[in-house]
């Protein structure tokens, strides 16, 4: 137990041990917690943008923002959302429970991690200036299409390409960082398949990003060199093609998706347990299930071009391929309902963002499967419908298990038990509210409203209205968990280490708040009841021994 | 340097060799796009390569071809087939023309770019002669008929009877190449 002597500290020397401890951190928890915080902020950042466009689409012929200014919005709520909320919000939930979840002392190379942080409020500030610039801020859609955003983009799009450079890096090297730790740093005795599903789901997550990541990179520089170096990447006149552009773009982008949800199921695959006080059922199915995904995310980018004249045995290949990802998603769907049989469960707000997760997560997964039939698909490409399917898997998939993750390791953090009867209000209030939002734009898509459009017929007025009130609840009720969050780190009821009645794990042996190094010495999983004894199958005694 | 850092260190080195090698694969990605897309004929566009007919007239198919065109981004161009539409055997040689006039008060440099509907059919449309094949300089005001010689292949899949060649003239300034046709009111 490493409690803090207090000593009277000169105060000409606190802004420098400030500065020092979070600037040039290389504390993995602390860099967790500067994630996290950066994320929250870009995640209501990214909700003010999207409120916006809910307040422009609340009546038909309403003129709120300039359509100008509408199209900068959705480019921007997208690109926020995707690289500034969800993104960072998993690597702080890495960075803050890997270590401790495999008995590390820290990340495998501390001071990229301090790198990694810190490029990304840097990527951001530029991202962010572009809508302060004069000409507009990136306003193609967060999936800047070439030609649109190369021959015809404004000059704000050379800083949004930049940015875009910096957080691949930044995704690059933090993903480097946890293949290195997850890889290397484990405690003795605890082989891959003993390891918390978080860990495997990140594990797996980070190879998906050294893969795709730089093809990303690649491609922004391609539109950087057609627009001031005189090449024809993406531009016919040239003798270059548009369509390379999107390919380009979503053999990065379908495996980017998958980047954001996976870790989500390893929150989930660590909370459901946690409340039905029961072991996680198929927990080798759920590790290979995740490996299935990933390889697979690699074969489908063709979906999202199924409108743009691929030949038909793209097509087919394609379709077949993206329904076969329904599968191993299907099994670890129902490996968590099976966790939950017979258990004995428990409701507190953890578990109600995990079951509402998987729910509407399955429901998001649906409409994907819908999607991915390309006859079906000639008509829900560009629409609404398209919209409540990445908003379903995105907000109450990805979303509510990064609120579920925090809810559930907020006490580890902070030492305080956060305000339950507030976290169920949070809970209620935005499960509702999400479907509200979202649902009815299911109907809209079939109806045939596009997407990207800043007023639209007025067949379409009634169920815009919905959404956009439900859009409003929904932003507002996220207020709610930033006072529960900032309320826990000043008081609440002392948190145990254990936190949890049914928590298991390396995690909850450490004291809450977790002090600030932590397993300076491997832990022994015998001792903390995770293995049987370490001799009896010639484990080595080196970390990281035997698969 | 401890084990642990050891390890480490070869894990890092590995990945970053990975990431680099990912980044050279998406650009690696360009030229291969360009190869499968050729080879295949998948993409719906001619190939640039002189075509010479050797081939029988088959009599016993009649192929409808028509024909397209565009001026990209509102060029000051005037730019239309001289035939809309003709029936052909697959063999057999065909020639029509388009016209295309420069209707601005400066010089410019244009490329036509094909495009065959339906997308399959392109790697049968075989040009013996055709302007897409070069960039074309037109002064201001200059307008003029350009050739277009081609066959169908016999081996045209059966259930093609109808295609459509369209052509979209680009702003070919920016990216102007050493041989463009100059010549001057050539008229076959």
């Amino acid at each position: 137990m490493t409690s803090e002597a207090t000593i009277a500290i000169p105060l000409y020397l606190k802004p420098w041990l400030f500065f020092k401890r979070w600037v040039l951190s290389t504390n993995h928890k602390d860099i967790g917690t500067l994630y996290l915080l950066f994320s929250l902020l870009m995640f209501l950042v990214g909700g003010i943008f999207a409120l916006l466009i809910r307040a422009e689409l609340f009546r038909p012929g309403a003129r709120i923002i300039d359509p100008e200014l509408f199209n900068q919005m959705t480019t921007m709520h997208g690109l926020v959302m995707i690289f500034g909320a969800v993104m960072p919000a998993l690597v702080g939930l890495a960075n803050w429970m890997i270590p401790l979840m495999i008995g590390a002392p820290d990340m495998a190379m501390p001071r990229m991690n301090n790198l990694s942080f810190w490029i990304t409020p840097l990527a951001f500030i530029i991202l962010l200036s572009t809508l302060i610039m004069p000409g507009s801020a990136p306003n193609f859609g967060w999936t800047f299409y070439a030609p649109l955003s190369t021959t015809y983009g404004p000059p704000s799009t050379d800083y949004m390409i930049f940015a875009i450079h910096l957080l691949g890096i930044s995704s690059i090297l933090g993903a480097i960082n946890i293949i290195a730790t997850i890889l290397n740093m484990r405690a003795p005795g605890m082989t891959l398949m003993k390891m918390p599903l978080f860990c495997w789901t990140w594990l797996i997550t980070a190879f998906l990003l050294i893969g795709v990541m730089p093809v990303l990179a690649g491609t922004v520089t391609m539109m950087l060199m057609d627009r001031h170096f005189g090449t024809s990447f993406f531009n016919a006149a040239g003798g270059g093609d548009p369509l390379l552009f999107q390919h380009l773009f979503w053999f990065f982008g379908h495996p980017e998706v998958y980047i954001i949800i996976l870790p989500g199921f390893g929150v989930i695959s660590q909370v459901i347990p946690t409340f039905s006080r029961k072991k996680l059922f198929g927990y080798s199915f759920m590790v290979y299930a995740t490996c299935a995904i990933a390889i697979l995310s690699y074969f489908v980018w063709v979906h999202h071009m199924f409108v743009t004249g691929v030949p038909l045995a793209a097509q087919l290949f394609t379709m077949y391929m993206t329904m076969i990802i329904a599968v191993p998603t299907g099994v670890k769907v129902f490996n968590w309902v099976t966790t939950m049989f017979k258990g004995a469960m428990t409701f507190e707000t953890p578990m109600l963002f995990a079951i509402a997760f998987v729910f509407l997560f399955t429901i998001g997964g649906l409409s994907g499967v819908m999607l991915s039939m390309v006859p079906a698909d000639f008509q829900y490409q560009d629409t609404y419908f398209v919209v409540a399917h990445f908003h379903y898997v995105l907000v109450p998939g990805a979303v509510f298990a990064i609120i579920s993750g925090i809810y559930y390791w907020l006490p580890k953090w902070t030492g305080h038990m956060y305000n339950e009867t507030l976290g169920k209000i949070h809970f209620w209030l935005s499960v509702i509210s999400v479907n509200v939002t979202f649902f009815p734009m299911h109907f809209l898509g079939l109806a045939g409203m596009p997407r990207r459009i800043p007023d639209y017929a007025l067949q379409f007025a009634n169920f815009n209205a919905i959404a956009s009130l439900g859009a409003f609840v929904f932003g507002i009720s996220q207020l709610l968990f930033v006072y529960i969050i900032f309320r826990s780190i000043r008081k609440g009821k002392p948190a145990t280490a254990q936190v949890w009645e049914g928590a298991e794990g390396l995690e909850w042996t450490v004291p809450s708040p977790a002090p600030h190094h932590t397993f300076a010495v491997p832990p022994s999983l015998y001792e903390n009841g995770i293995t049987p004894p370490l001799h009896a199958k010639g484990v080595d005694a080196e970390g990281g021994g035997g698969i | 340097m401890t084990n642990q850092t050891q390890k480490n260190r070869k894990t890092l080195i590995i990945l970053i060799l990975i990431t680099i090698g990912m980044f050279g694969f998406g650009f690696a990605l360009v030229p291969f796009y360009n190869l499968l897309c050729k080879n295949l004929g998948i993409n719906g566009k001619t190939s640039n390569i002189i075509e010479v007919n050797k081939d029988p007239v088959d009599m016993n198919r009649v192929i409808t071809v028509q024909f397209t065109a565009t001026s990209n981004a509102n060029l000051p161009w005037d730019f239309y087939p001289m035939t809309k539409e003709i029936k052909v055997h697959p063999g057999e040689n065909e020639k029509i023309a388009y016209y295309a006039k420069n209707n601005s008060n400066h010089t410019m440099t244009v490329q036509a770019i094909p495009s065959v509907t339906p997308g399959l059919a392109a790697k049968y449309l075989k040009k013996t002669e055709c302007f897409c094949f070069t960039q074309q300089t037109f002064r201001a005001g200059e307008g003029r008929e350009m050739p277009l010689l081609f066959h169908l292949d016999k081996s045209l899949p059966k259930d093609i009877k109808i295609l459509t060649l369209s052509y979209t003239m680009f702003d070919a300034e920016k990216f102007k190449k050493a041989s463009t046709n100059k010549t001057q009111g050539k008229i076959n």
